[in-house]
């Protein structure tokens, strides 16, 4: 095998499997998320025009939520048992196991976000072609939100009241994300077409690829000191 | 050319900054002094009264310089992180926490500026437009720095992840600079370009450039005593701190 | 092999050892001994590259470690307080995930005969968590057993052992040694091993 893959690979691997052994934290944050998005309703009212409006705003900003959750848990069950330590030591560079670990957070928060939002979407009666480019800016978006949050994440490990510093951290940083992500939607139903969301969404996606993964394992390794 | 490189580094430890910046902060404060008063001269009877927009736009004089000042600092701040994190030296982590607050500060000024100034152009104290939310987000970086910063008992640890954060987040500032092209709402253009001829008066441009030299000078001078107060907390245990006449003058 | 000259040590604003030396070569085990506090883990810490020391350089075969990075990563093995075992995964899965990410594969039967040397046989297939605290310290044991590292550092390995278990861990480092390791280590026991270097830490 490749000698950049097998490392993110075995983390990946190894992830989800702890991932399947405590189901409980990924089922929770997907209820969060459902929870979250069906209360918006009961606030506003069930108005269908007004719904199909706030559809993809509520959403993202559910899906940010959502992925917070998760995120003070991303690297802090690693630095209690040793795990980070060994990782640091592994002749494999730090840099690809925590890309490992950032996709399998992915994997296990943002894809089933991406999975679970037509659904809710058709609840805020969106037609076809909406919840179509909203499927895809969550997908271009929501690895965005686990590589930044891994930042967020490794920054406040083992810090006094961590998980609230970590919002006060990430959430100003998820805004571009917010931004194109639903605006998206929205330039799609106004007729605008959401091809220049998406590009943007993408382009930001591609410098978080490079940027976040160095600077997550930059601050580890602060943390680790 | 050799002995200049020298002699910057000699700066870089705290023990020689510390009087060096002592003796520079007179200076400052006299420079940001004698703008302040020119600057707010020109703002309150030199410049003239605008054709639209009346005396409400004075306000003007302050908030723009207040936002120039905010992106600045933090690009500046993000320059010492990096700096700090490249070569590893103490100054460069203490020089970024020095400035944190006085960004924060201009941040703040130019959102609530912006809001006074907003009321009577727009009718509305806060608009969602891409550059006051980008200012407000800027704001919330800044806290972020501060808080992350203040909940790391370790200086060195802290101005480490202090760092990362700063240059993360300095990303953020060209998107804030240029959001204004990308999302197209309520604000004015740019009103001061470089490549343009400027469509305000010309008092009004030496008003707005010579008050943001009063907040650049005021921003140098408060920074530098902060790092003074910063270094002597921190090297509070050396023997170079405990032997200055205004430690020994506290202790008696 | 392992060479250390000058080494200093600043957590917080205290000093807790300056003008280190140390040298151990293959066949040779080093025993850490100082007060708590006295900066044995620290010492630890900085030989495994973990943090980098405030003064002094160590060298790794004649490079020094920041040069070798890797290279000196891979003929270590470190075993800090905590085991960095998974209490949801079974001792086998822990076995073989531990040398995945030490970039190594692991096959069936020697992880299985490393955790039956180390008394877990029928125990493989539970879950760490309803393990007794000894037998966890035991999977990290047949963790030293089938890991190929030269150079080990064990930080307060005999903590939490039984007798037996002590009995299999000095058997371990003696293998080891023997056969040409290296082997330093923390303990506040008294170590059943023959003929060991000494270095005290603290000012």
């Amino acid at each position: 095998m490749n000698a950049t893959l097998a490392p993110i690979l075995a983390i990946i691997r190894r992830d989800l499997l702890l991932a399947m052994r405590r189901k409980s934290e990924v089922l929770t944050a997907l209820f969060f998320f459902i929870i979250v998005v069906s209360l918006f309703p009961l606030g506003i009212g069930p108005e269908t025009a007004l719904l199909r409006k706030i559809a993809p705003g509520v959403i993202w900003v559910a899906a940010l939520l959502a992925t917070m959750l998760g995120l003070a848990r991303l690297f802090a069950p690693d630095h209690a048992d040793g795990t980070l330590e060994q990782m640091v030591l592994s002749p494999s560079p730090l840099g690809l196991l925590i890309t490992g670990k950032i996709a399998a957070h992915w994997i296990t928060t943002g894809l089933p976000l991406v999975l679970l939002a037509p659904v809710l979407g058709i609840q805020f009666d969106l037609d076809g072609g909406a919840l179509g480019i909203m499927v895809v800016a969550l997908l271009l978006g929501t690895p965005l939100l686990s590589l930044i949050g891994a930042i967020g994440a490794a920054l406040t490990l083992g810090l006094r009241g961590g998980g609230v510093l970590l919002s006060l951290l990430v959430l100003p940083l998820y805004v571009p994300a917010l931004i194109f992500g639903a605006g998206a939607v929205e330039a799609h139903i106004s007729g605008l077409g959401a091809g220049g969301h998406l590009s943007l969404l993408a382009a930001l996606l591609a410098l978080a690829v490079f940027f976040a993964p160095w600077a997550t394992t930059a601050a580890l390794r602060i943390a680790i000191e | 050319m050799s002995n200049r490189i020298v002699n910057w580094f000699k700066y870089a430890s705290p023990q020689s900054f510390y009087p060096l910046a002592g003796k520079l902060i007179p200076w400052f404060w006299a420079l940001a002094i004698v703008f302040t008063v020119a600057g707010l001269y020109i703002t309150f009877f030199a410049a003239p009264t605008d054709f639209q927009q009346g005396e409400g736009y004075r306000i003007i004089f302050i908030h723009v310089p207040a936002a120039w000042m905010s992106m600045f600092i933090y690009i500046v701040m993000a320059g010492w992180a990096g700096l700090g994190l490249a070569l590893n030296t103490r100054l460069s982590g203490m020089m970024a926490q020095a400035l944190a607050p006085t960004g924060a500060i201009m941040a703040f000024l130019s959102l609530w500026t912006g809001a006074f100034w907003g009321k009577p152009m727009w009718g509305a104290w806060w608009v969602w437009d891409a550059r006051l939310t980008s200012a407000l987000i800027l704001f919330f970086l800044y806290i972020g720095f501060i808080a992350l910063q203040a909940a790391i008992d370790d200086p060195r640890r802290a101005d480490k992840a202090g760092a990362i954060l700063a240059l993360v987040g300095v990303v953020n500032v060209p998107i804030i600079y240029f959001s204004v092209k990308w999302w197209n709402t309520l604000h004015q253009g740019a009103s001061v370009s470089l490549t343009k001829a400027p469509t305000m008066a010309a008092t009004m441009l030496w008003g707005m450039l010579i008050m943001a030299l009063a907040f650049w000078m005021y921003s140098i001078a408060v920074a530098l005593t902060r790092v003074r107060a910063i270094i002597l907390e921190r090297e509070a245990h050396t023997e170079w701190v405990k032997d200055l006449p205004e430690v020994q003058g506290a202790k008696q | 092999m392992l060479s250390a000259t000058a080494l200093s040590c600043i957590r917080g604003e205290r000093r807790l050892f300056s003008g280190l030396d140390l040298d151990v070569g293959p066949g040779e085990w080093l025993h850490v001994q100082g007060e708590n506090g006295a900066g044995k883990t620290s010492l630890l810490r900085i030989l495994a590259s973990l943090s980098p020391p405030a003064e002094g350089e160590i060298r790794w075969r004649g490079e020094p470690i920041a040069h070798l990075a890797e290279d000196y990563r891979r003929e270590l093995l470190f075993l800090g307080h905590h085991g960095a075992v998974k209490e949801e995964l079974t001792p086998y899965e822990n076995l073989i995930l531990a040398a995945r990410l030490d970039g190594s594969e692991l096959d069936e039967v020697e992880a299985l005969k490393a955790l039956a040397r180390f008394g877990l046989r029928g125990r493989e297939d539970l879950a760490v968590r309803f393990l007794s605290a000894g037998q966890k310290r035991r999977v990290l044991l047949a963790r030293l057993a089938v890991r190929k590292a030269t150079l080990w550092i064990l930080d307060e390995p005999f903590t939490a052992l039984d007798v037996k278990a002590v009995e299999m861990l000095s058997g371990l480092i003696v293998e080891h040694v023997t056969q040409g390791g290296i082997a330093i280590l923390t303990s506040h026991q008294a170590i059943p091993l023959p003929n060991g270097k000494i270095i005290m830490v603290g000012a």
